[in-house]
């Protein structure tokens, strides 16, 4: 049975395929039917950085509707798409335009995607709440006060908002699974070089993840399993062969025999009462489908905040060297070379993304360098001895995505310590370059959504798949939407 | 230990960032107080401990060493603020006065 157009938009991008497959809607129609709600609620959300409306109805024409994706998604703007500005977030790329487009992103047009905007970002991918972007405040669908995670907010947003079925993220230290759980969707960081970083703007090269953001594990399945894959243009992507997706669940006990492991590091104090609440409830579920739950312990997990925070500003500190007013993006006139340099950084690069920087420089400057960058690198292989040891006792560890549900914009002012801390349980995964996902297990108290975390071994996103799928089957959490219709 | 005025000039001029004095300041202070945080770092034994430099590099394939097209000039070139014949342009490298 059809549905009207107004009510396309509320399918899942499995759904919104299958519909497309047999002859339902258009990949045209179902394009129009993005934008229209784009034009409506987008004013509310401020998800988009750019909206390619006319290019993407133009590509949506001449989309073959037998493809596996053929429908519009939204990138967030770290990525790269040619010939549709990339600003990530940052008025030092003002304007830019660039030349080619992302591995990741080219997979999914080849498979028939068509890409209606880029979303907004905390500047360059450094932030979690999306306040850092240089461009404007993303609003949070469930609750527009409040902020929708980040860094990949506008990504979150739209696809929460139902303006998109899909959109792809980047998760360098939780930017992929935060505004997931912030945003009651279902976020995939896959393993580190699972998903070619080609044309990933980058931020901490040796952390940076390309994923998804759906509103179910299926969806995610499916837009994850046509990205993956080596990429000769990424000398770090993995050459792993990708195992089949088939998502599917048998008999009433479906996790039998699956050993999932809980750290005890990952119930602290400062974790709110909704959020622990309603992990645990989500943990037992999943014994109830058959799984067997045990305490684990990751010890060094306390140690995971202070090595990021050496380690990505690091990375930062050398990647952003080649934003300098030479290449690409505006440039401050001066009449040295040197004044160049330093006016045009100075005054386009927003506050966070100078302290990192700075922090970066310092800790890699001479005196500091062993103290600082040698010792987290060395913490970072205990961090990841951590992990491989836990998964030789379970299949998968269950976990907090963060200690709160989304926050109001402006609560954490000035304070980049306190916004550094809503990642601390979602940076040990980028560190160990395991692959991590988010999805949505039920509400706090003031109606916010709250997301638990699976972590597998290393390319085994089809296992945590597999059990959120599992999950989802049994519980509709997924597919909560939130009130921004009804105002 | 908090960070001098002195170091908050020298890790600008490393990092290339022109600051106010306004920005020295506040900078100093919130870098000072996340320094502190991270020097928790400090108190770790990593002794006999090796690096990890990536998130993983056991399943990695480097490509044939062959030339291949590249991106075109022109469109490399489109996005510079400034160009001329071809090439970025640039005020004087080599400048005796304006430079440091």
């Amino acid at each position: 049975m059809s549905k009207p157009a107004n009510e396309w938009t509320a399918l899942t991008l499995t759904q919104a395929c299958a519909a497309i497959h047999k002859g339902e809607f258009s990949p045209l129609e179902f394009t129009h039917a993005c934008l229209e709600r784009i034009e409506t609620l987008e004013p509310r959300l401020n998800a988009f950085l750019h909206i390619a409306g006319e290019a993407a109805l133009a590509q949506a024409a001449k989309t073959d509707p037998a493809s596996p994706l053929p429908l519009p998604i939204a990138v967030k703007d770290v990525l790269t798409v040619e010939n549709m500005p990339c600003t990530c977030g940052s008025k030092i790329l003002e304007g830019f335009v660039p030349p080619y487009t992302a591995t990741a992103v080219k997979r999914l047009q080849e498979a028939g995607a068509i890409v209606i905007g880029k979303t907004n970002t905390d500047e360059f991918a450094m932030g979690s709440s999306t306040e850092n972007s240089a461009y404007r405040v993303t609003h949070n669908p469930w609750d527009l006060s409040r902020v929708p995670g980040g860094s990949s907010g506008g990504s979150a947003a739209a696809v929460a908002a139902r303006l998109v079925p899909a959109a792809l993220g980047t998760d360098t230290g939780g930017s992929i699974r935060q505004p997931a759980s912030f945003c009651g969707l279902t976020g995939l960081k896959p393993t580190y070089g699972r998903v070619p970083r080609y044309g990933l703007v980058a931020y901490g090269s040796s952390l940076d993840c390309a994923g998804v953001l759906a509103q179910s594990a299926e969806d995610a399945a499916l837009v994850f399993s046509l990205m993956a894959g080596h990429d000769p243009l990424d000398a770090t992507s993995a050459d792993v062969p990708l195992p089949a997706l088939t998502l599917k669940v048998e008999g009433s006990l479906p996790l039998r025999g699956l050993r999932i492991g809980v750290p005890q590091e990952y119930f602290i104090s400062g974790i709110q009462p909704g959020v622990e609440r309603t992990v645990k409830n989500a943990i037992e579920q999943l014994s109830h489908l058959g799984a067997e739950v045990q305490q684990v312990s990751l010890p060094h997990t306390e140690y995971a905040l202070p090595v990021y925070y050496i380690i990505a500003p690091a990375e930062a500190s050398a990647n952003l060297a080649r934003f300098d007013g030479i290449r690409y993006g505006p440039r401050e006139q001066a009449e040295s070379l040197w004044e160049v340099y330093i006016r045009t950084r100075g005054r386009r690069f927003g506050a966070e993304v100078e302290r990192r920087i700075m922090l970066g420089t310092y800790a890699l400057s001479a005196g500091y360098y062993d103290a600082f960058y040698g010792q987290a690198q060395k913490a970072r292989t205990l961090i990841r001895r951590d992990f491989e040891q836990v998964f030789e006792q379970v299949d998968l560890i269950a976990a907090p995505v963060a200690p709160t549900t989304a926050f109001p914009i402006g609560a954490h002012g000035d304070d980049p310590l306190a916004m550094y801390l809503e990642d601390i349980f979602t940076l040990p995964a980028n560190l160990a370059g395991v692959p991590g996902l988010a999805f949505p297990v039920g509400f706090d108290e003031n109606g916010l959504p709250v997301g638990l975390q699976l972590m597998g071994p290393h390319f085994r996103e089809d296992l945590l798949l597999q059990v959120a799928h599992a999950y989802q089957q049994t519980t509709d959490w997924h597919l909560k939407r939130p009130p921004i219709d009804n105002k | 230990m908090a960070l001098t005025l002195e170091e908050v000039d020298h890790i600008a001029a490393l990092a290339r960032l022109e600051l106010s004095a306004d920005e020295k300041e506040h900078y100093r202070l919130q870098l000072s107080a996340i320094l502190d945080y991270i020097r928790k770092l400090q108190e770790l034994d990593t002794r006999g401990i090796p690096p990890t430099a990536s998130g993983l590099i056991s399943a990695t394939r480097l490509r044939e060493d062959e030339p291949r097209p590249g991106l075109k000039r022109d469109h490399l070139l489109a996005n510079a603020p400034e160009k001329e014949e071809g090439q970025f342009k640039v005020p004087p490298v080599f400048d005796l006065d304006g430079g440091r």
